[in-house]
């Protein structure tokens, strides 16, 4: 069985092209029937292809992806209400209650939780590289090196 | 006792690259990018699902490590195809093969029906494989 074999590859292309619509265009009001509409299928049709493709429906698929961006978002520094609303969300409120029930931290308390590590990060980054690894890259030996040897 | 796999190697030639292809076409989420000097960096990734497991993407580069010989006979086995760097789990290998193709991942071979189940095989910017399988592989069967 090759790829042209496989059976309904047509329905694979439709469902992987509304997949990477969501994933490019996760920030912008995506209606999700004109997503089933342009792919030529009924809305249920839809969910339930996508459904068992990617083990999620394309609503809860898309809320997935605004939470992982939204993350990323914050572990680069952006504000909490700049992260809601370049992903998508409309009202903070919303975004804040989604994200602290799939995170289960708010977004402030996980900014701050980031900010934390970056900072942590920038004073010691051989304190989060396997010492194992730091010697085998030779970075023990830089003389800005910030490693230090246990007390034993 | 030993209880879990924690960190892993990928010897990548181009880390740059490597990130590109890791992120942003595999899915994969990004763990620590630590710079560690001008010309290198801490890069670690981890399968979407699985965040305990820690993908090292190793540049293969004349160090204490390596030495210049063995980088370069490293990098031109990596170059021909000659590391297999395991197995990829997936909800459905047809969606995810259409997927990965459509981004411009290589595929050695496409969706295959093989005695132990259905396989793909794609590689790496630098030229690593893997196999892509079902999460279920015992069924054979089109999900769709």
């Amino acid at each position: 069985m090759t790829t042209d074999q496989y059976p309904k590859v047509y329905l694979y292309r439709r469902i992987v092209q509304a997949k990477l619509f969501i994933d490019n265009h996760y920030a912008d009001k995506i209606d999700l029937n004109s997503i089933s509409d342009e792919a030529y299928f009924s809305k249920f049709h839809f969910i339930r292809l996508f459904k068992s493709a990617y083990g999620k429906t394309p609503h809860q698929y898309l809320k997935y992806v605004r939470i992982e961006k939204a993350k990323e978002l914050l572990k680069n520094n952006i504000t909490v209400s700049e992260a809601c609303f370049l992903v998508g969300f409309d009202s903070l409120s919303s975004f804040s209650g989604l994200f602290s029930k799939v995170v289960g931290q708010s977004p402030s308390g996980y900014l701050k939780h980031q900010q934390e590590i970056q900072k942590k990060i920038s004073m010691t980054p051989l304190a989060f590289v396997p010492s194992c690894y730091a010697y085998q890259h030779g970075w023990l030996d830089a003389k800005n090196s910030n490693f230090e040897e246990p007390d034993i | 006792m030993i209880t879990k796999m924690s960190i892993t190697n990928i010897h990548v030639i181009d880390q740059n690259s490597a990130y590109d292809f890791y992120v942003n076409k595999l899915g994969f989420k990004l763990v620590d990018d630590i710079p560690m000097g001008p010309e290198t960096r801490w890069l670690t990734v981890s399968p979407p699902e699985q965040p305990d497991l820690q993908l090292v993407l190793f540049p293969v580069t004349v160090s204490k490590m390596f030495p210049k010989e063995i980088a370069e006979n490293l990098i031109d086995l990596i170059k021909k195809g000659i590391f297999g760097c395991g197995v990829l789990t997936c909800t459905d290998i047809f969606a995810t093969y259409e997927e990965l193709k459509a981004k411009g991942v290589e595929f050695i071979k496409p969706p295959t029906k093989e005695f132990y189940g259905t396989e793909a095989l794609f590689k790496d910017d630098s030229g690593n494989y893997f196999s892509l399988q079902p999460l279920n592989n015992f069924d054979n069967e089109n999900n769709i």
